[in-house]
């Protein structure tokens, strides 16, 4: 279990500043959220402390050490990221086994048909899906199959970019129920970002408010139904989730 | 009244699919909101393509597929494009993907009513800028000019909402109108929808993946699961949704301020593969 601490995070592309020195802590063992809507920096902040981008400024701390000073394969082996899209995360042309079994060859990991099988057991899929090809899988599998490729390496902090928004509700639920007893199993700290506050308040302790680049407010999970906001576009957020919610 | 469309027993097979995508379904709709919903792959959007005549390749079988007095079975191409995007029209999902990029967002409104009225250029303008205004654009004249990317999710779903209700349609198929938008602007453009869809009496079948969204918008709801109609109820009665695929749908849904236990997860069976005899 690590600790993510992220100090004055800001990039821009062009000209356009698109975050502006965020600040926020994780526990270790925590799942945090991250809430804001569309181009509010929320999946960059995860590319960038992941280092898929490196042009930006600012420290990105995991454990006690610094992100950009941790070579390729340590990093990979303590940060892993599931994306948003199942459909588009995963080779089209390579078999589970390929996609699962590189990681762990690039890292020189032994007994790799164990871990393979193991895995794929982890994540509740039979073991003989490692010889099919994505397409030969549901939604819902290919998620499952992204997960495991994450926590094939063993990494202390999994990002989940919205990992369930591309799925259906009955789906949603297995994942999330997935994620959640995996943490519990492996003591992930986890850093979400969701634009679902009802998913948020399921899976996270605490969540950051962003707009427009930046953390607005970060609040407890109670402060949703409790009203804890105290920013005005934090109250709104909220507000209009819940309305949405009750309306519905 | 006589009911806008009247459906029964249509089925739908893609070209070269083993099995059909759709079987047997067979719903009535006035001038109120059907919902209609079901996981990824049930064939609710299939549903709302053959009602529009958009599947020219699939094998469309039915015993009665009525539009009015438009007989949508045999109706010909011609007569189809008359009827389309005049008397029925589509909401799609992402207005980043539907409404046309190189075009300006008043244009596109403008055209979709001259295609089907005839009338001037200046006329078609005066119009679209209206209907702007009754979707809650603030500054109607100044969006009218706006290309797709300049204006915002929400923004451009309602240009998309004004473009088909302009030629005040019978039927509006609103398929994901708001699955691609934030939170904050979703119950806005419903509402929106909602308010037009009332005040002028159309017929609205709204596709959806979100129970809860489809209770709160809409009258009758149909749910539906791999391709069959597996249940048909009043909206206001989906909490006693008796078949166990709309009930797991319905508990599988995390709610905010819920217990953090694990979601109850669908155990698929495969008798709902069969069809039930109650049917709307």
């Amino acid at each position: 279990m690590k600790p993510i601490t992220i100090d004055r995070l800001s990039i821009s592309f062009g000209p356009v500043r698109v975050l502006h020195d965020v600040s926020f802590d994780v526990a270790a063992g925590e799942c945090f959220g991250l809430v804001g809507e569309s181009g509010s920096g929320k999946s960059t902040i995860l590319r960038c402390a992941s280092m898929l981008t490196d042009i930006w400024d600012g420290t990105v701390r995991i454990g006690d050490q610094d992100v950009r000073k941790m070579p390729v394969a340590e990093r990979c082996r303590t940060v892993q990221m599931v994306f948003q899209d199942p459909y588009g995360s995963l080779h089209p042309r390579h078999s589970i086994r390929t996609a699962l079994d590189e990681g762990l060859r690039i890292n020189g990991f032994d007994d790799r048909e164990a871990r393979l099988a193991q895995a794929m057991r982890d994540v509740g899929l039979p073991v003989e899906f490692l010889d099919r090809y994505p397409h030969q899988l549901s939604g819902g599998q290919r998620q499952r199959v992204a997960i495991a490729r994450a926590l094939i390496l063993e990494p202390d902090v999994l990002f989940l970019d919205e990992p369930t928004s591309a799925l259906d509700v009955s789906v949603q639920a297995e994942v999330l129920n997935l994620l959640v007893r995996l943490q519990q199993e492996k003591g992930f700290t986890y850093l979400m970002v969701s634009h679902d506050l009802a998913v948020v308040d399921h899976m996270c302790d605490r969540f950051a408010i962003m707009q427009h680049g930046r953390i607005v407010e970060v609040l407890d999970r109670d402060a949703i139904t409790g009203g804890g906001a105290t920013q005005p576009y934090a109250k709104q957020l909220i507000d209009a989730s819940l309305e949405y919610e009750r309306a519905i | 009244m006589d009911p806008v469309l009247d459906i029964q027993r249509l089925s739908i097979r893609y070209a070269g699919a083993p099995a059909p995508a759709v079987r047997d379904v067979s719903f009535t709709l006035g001038r109120e909101r059907l919902g209609i919903v079901g996981e990824s792959g049930s064939g609710k959007s299939t549903v709302g393509r053959v009602i529009m005549r958009l599947l020219d390749t699939a094998e469309i079988t039915a015993d009665r597929m009525q539009f009015e007095e438009v007989d949508l079975l045999n109706a010909p191409e011609k007569k189809m494009l008359d009827v389309r995007g005049k008397r029925m029209s589509m909401i799609l999902q992402d207005p980043k993907f539907s409404l046309n990029p190189i075009q300006r967002c008043g244009h596109q409104i403008a055209e979709a009513y001259r295609t089907h009225v005839k009338c001037s250029k200046s006329e078609a303008r005066a119009r679209a800028i209206a209907m702007l205004e009754q979707v809650h654009i603030r500054d109607p004249e100044r969006v009218y000019d706006l290309y797709p990317h300049e204006v915002s999710g929400g923004m451009g779903q309602r240009v998309m909402i004004a473009m088909m209700l302009l030629t005040d349609p019978d039927l509006v198929i609103a398929d994901e109108p708001t699955s691609a938008l934030d939170v904050t602007v979703r119950l806005q453009v419903l509402r929106i929808l909602d308010g037009l869809v009332r005040d002028k009496g159309i017929g609205l079948i709204m596709i959806s993946h979100d129970l809860n969204l489809v209770r709160a918008f809409c009258d009758r709801v149909l749910i539906m699961y791999a391709g069959r109609v597996v249940e048909a109820l009043d909206a206001r009665d989906l909490d006693h949704a008796q078949h166990p695929y709309s009930r797991g749908l319905l508990a599988a849904q995390p709610r905010i301020g819920g217990t953090r236990e694990p979601l109850p997860v669908l155990a698929r069976q495969d008798s709902w593969l069969e069809p039930l005899e109650a049917q709307a």
